[in-house]
């Protein structure tokens, strides 16, 4: 049936058909009819990765189907989303390996997006932690890992769904003792304080930081870094440790329709105000929290992206290499000057990533959201541009917007990715408004690389 | 653990009654026309809520084989929810009497006739729950449907009835009358979002009225009083309505 799609950032809306499988020969079935088709799961990204003329979701194609509890090997389906994962592994003493910052995506999409979490640096992205998956190409079902059809599996993590549905996914998960975290929030007058922080604390598994992106002159980039470590049962107060692993309350507020944008990120400002406006002479607030607020503080709040309102917005997400600070810097205060962004920023630094068409690469990663307004994209155009400049990219799970030419600049791989892609997508029957839009899908306007793009994968 | 044996396992409603029933702590027995379909929905049960559950073939037009079915269940339920049926295409129903008693039997025949059998044993055994899905298709035909209306009518008076004779024999019987779901079934439908309730809303639902032991359950309470509304429209305007 027809429907009105639209992703996190509800820009753009689309009407696309929608279809459910809850069976692999069902899933066969609609590939079948006359069209052309994107995997969704839970419509988490941001833009339009995941929208397209037929849409086949994935949601209903969530069952967990073998669990190692003495190995921590997960094997499902991948509609499964990362919430329902969370609650029968973590009472096992099992954690995900990497988780961003919703646990409202499903393992499909997480492969599909690469996604990354608090401890990039020290362990990677999704996809170091992947098994082997089955994908259901234009050639049929074709299993495969860094081992086995290693083209086909470097394509899809990451590959925004253009290899074919994403079906069963097999991958390791992380031991923990308990289901706190030991966390520690610092406050830095500025970015250079921040940026430093992050390289004295760069031995904490999960860290990242929010900037006020408000301050100007000696406060520009005044933050907290936020660094933790899973709790030993010994950190625990005497109540926790009775059930250390014990799943955190489920507690759901949700924002019922559109509203202005204000009061987003409450677990943060909540930190701000703390450790900046309660007269607060303290430099740091150290506690053990639920892994919960932890990874998921906007999880708290159900549908925060209305708070944006009806235009919807677009989350901006860039990289650039760890040598470009004062890139990072230029960036961010083109931003700050403008006024148009979020009241925070996330920032976050990456360690070294083995990727074909993955974002993440070693070096400094801002996110922050801008409402859709009259003369945004024109700016975001600029942004993009000294992005590119500095030898950045964006994130193409947040992209709603990036101009063809700055994509085929910016992913060094982005060749050989494009002709994987046809070799196992061949009519492009996988096919989304983004991958359209960025010409990874049209037949032969696709344009040229960069020059200094490495035509083989030589990383992987 | 108490045992729920889930009649039509493989539809998005069985799926969620399934994990509803397991997160409560029953033991589930899923029974479906291909019994190799439920290994996934098997392992997944047993994986997140750490609960037995088993797979069986059964096929609700199969009436003949009905007994040995229910007979040779290792376990004998303590309760039964019968969730499947077909909605079949009304137009093609009208003039192909294959599609009408597939329609006719999935939905009435086929649950009375495995219903019966269920109902005997727990009448013998005084213990037992029946849930019935049925429908508010069923509180009045209509020409966009009324051959699964009918269906559906019957399979609301048949537990009716089963519940007044069970009720002597310390059986509850309840009828559940969902509304509009979002599921494959009605994908291609277009539901109005007040309206309609997710799979999973029907299985909490459903859980919660079973430990009360209500009688009629409608998921989202509204529809008693859309239902009564629609019921109360006399024949001789109802009858020029497009409905």
């Amino acid at each position: 049936m027809q429907k009105r799609l639209a992703n996190w950032g509800n820009y753009p809306v689309v009407s696309s058909e929608e279809s459910t499988f809850t069976r692999e020969d069902q899933l066969q079935e609609l590939l079948d009819r006359p069209s052309t088709f994107i995997a969704r799961g839970n419509g988490r990204c941001y833009g339009d990765a995941s929208l397209g003329v037929h849409s086949i979701s994935t949601l209903k194609y969530d069952k967990a189907l073998d669990f190692d509890t003495e190995l921590g090997i997960l094997e499902c389906q991948a509609g499964l989303t990362l919430d329902h994962i969370l609650d029968f592994i973590v009472p096992k003493g099992w954690f995900l390996p990497v988780t961003p910052g919703t646990k409202f995506i499903t393992v499909g999409g997480a492969v599909a997006s690469d996604v990354h979490g608090k401890n990039h640096h020290v362990d990677g992205a999704f996809s170091n932690h992947i098994v082997d998956m089955d994908v259901i190409t234009a050639q049929g079902l074709i299993t495969c890992s860094a081992q086995r059809e290693p083209d086909l599996f470097w394509a899809t993590c990451g590959g925004m769904g253009l290899t074919g549905v994403i079906t069963r996914v097999k991958f390791r998960l992380k031991k923990i003792d308990t289901a706190y975290i030991k966390q520690r929030q610092i406050k830095a007058r500025n970015l250079e304080e921040v940026i430093r922080l992050f390289e004295e604390y760069r031995h904490y598994t999960y860290s990242v930081a929010w900037i006020d992106c408000l301050q100007k002159g000696d406060s520009f980039g005044r933050s907290i870094l936020i660094v933790g470590e899973h709790a030993t049962p010994e950190e625990l107060s005497a109540q926790q440790r009775q059930a250390p692993l014990e799943l955190p309350k489920k507690k759901k507020l949700t924002i019922p329709f559109n509203l202005p944008s204000f009061v987003l990120n409450t677990f943060t400002v909540k930190a701000f105000n703390w450790l900046y406006y309660a007269k607060n002479t303290k430099k740091e607030i150290n506690n053990v929290v639920s892994y919960e607020p932890f990874f998921y503080p906007l999880d708290a709040f159900l549908h925060w992206n209305r708070g944006y309102g009806k235009a919807g917005f677009v989350q901006y997400q860039f990289v650039l290499p760890l040598d470009q600070k004062e890139g990072l810097i230029a960036i961010l205060k083109r931003i700050s000057d403008k006024g148009w962004g979020s009241f925070l920023a996330v920032l976050k630094v990456f360690g070294h990533q083995d990727s074909l068409i993955s974002f993440p690469m070693e070096g400094y990663t801002l996110a922050l959201d801008f409402p859709v307004r009259k003369g945004l994209f024109d700016f975001l155009d600029e942004l993009d541009t000294l992005v590119l400049q500095y030898g950045g990219r964006l994130y193409l799970s947040k992209d709603a917007r990036m101009k063809q030419e700055i994509f085929w600049q910016s992913y060094p791989h982005v060749q050989r990715f494009a002709e994987i892609v046809k070799q196992y997508n061949g009519d492009f029957r996988f096919r989304s408004l983004q991958s359209d839009r960025l010409l990874l899908t049209a037949a032969d306007q696709q344009p040229e690389a960069a020059s200094t793009a490495v035509p083989q994968v030589s990383a992987v | 653990m108490p045992t729920v044996l889930i009649l039509g396992a493989g539809s998005d409603m069985a799926v969620a009654i399934a994990r509803q029933f397991a997160a409560d702590k029953y033991d589930i027995q899923l029974a479906a026309r291909n019994a190799a379909h439920l290994h996934a929905q098997q392992q997944d049960l047993h994986i997140r809520y750490g609960v037995t559950a088993t797979a069986y073939t059964f096929d609700a037009l199969d009436f003949d084989s009905h007994t040995e079915f229910y007979d040779t269940l290792p376990i004998k339920p303590d309760i039964t929810i019968c969730v499947f049926g077909y909605l079949g295409q009304q137009e093609q129903a009208q003039v192909n009497w294959q599609e009408a008693s597939r329609i006719l039997h999935t939905n009435y025949t086929g649950a009375v006739s495995i219903l019966n059998i269920v109902a005997n044993d727990y009448a013998n055994r005084r213990a037992g729950m029946i849930i019935g899905i049925s429908s508010v298709a069923g509180e009045r035909g209509r020409q966009s449907n009324y051959l699964y209306g009918s269906a559906k009518a019957g399979f609301t008076a048949y537990l009716s009835g089963l519940r007044n004779r069970l009720f002597h024999h310390n059986v509850h019987v309840m009828s559940v009358q969902p509304g509009f779901v979002y599921t494959r079934m009605t994908e291609d439908l277009k539901l109005p979002p007040l309206l309609t309730a997710q799979p999973e809303d029907v299985a909490k639902a459903v859980s919660s009225a079973a430990r009360s032991r209500k009688n009629i359950l409608y998921v989202k309470w509204f529809w008693r009083y859309i239902m009564l509304i629609i019921k109360s429209i006399p024949e001789f305007i109802f009858k020029k309505l497009k409905l």
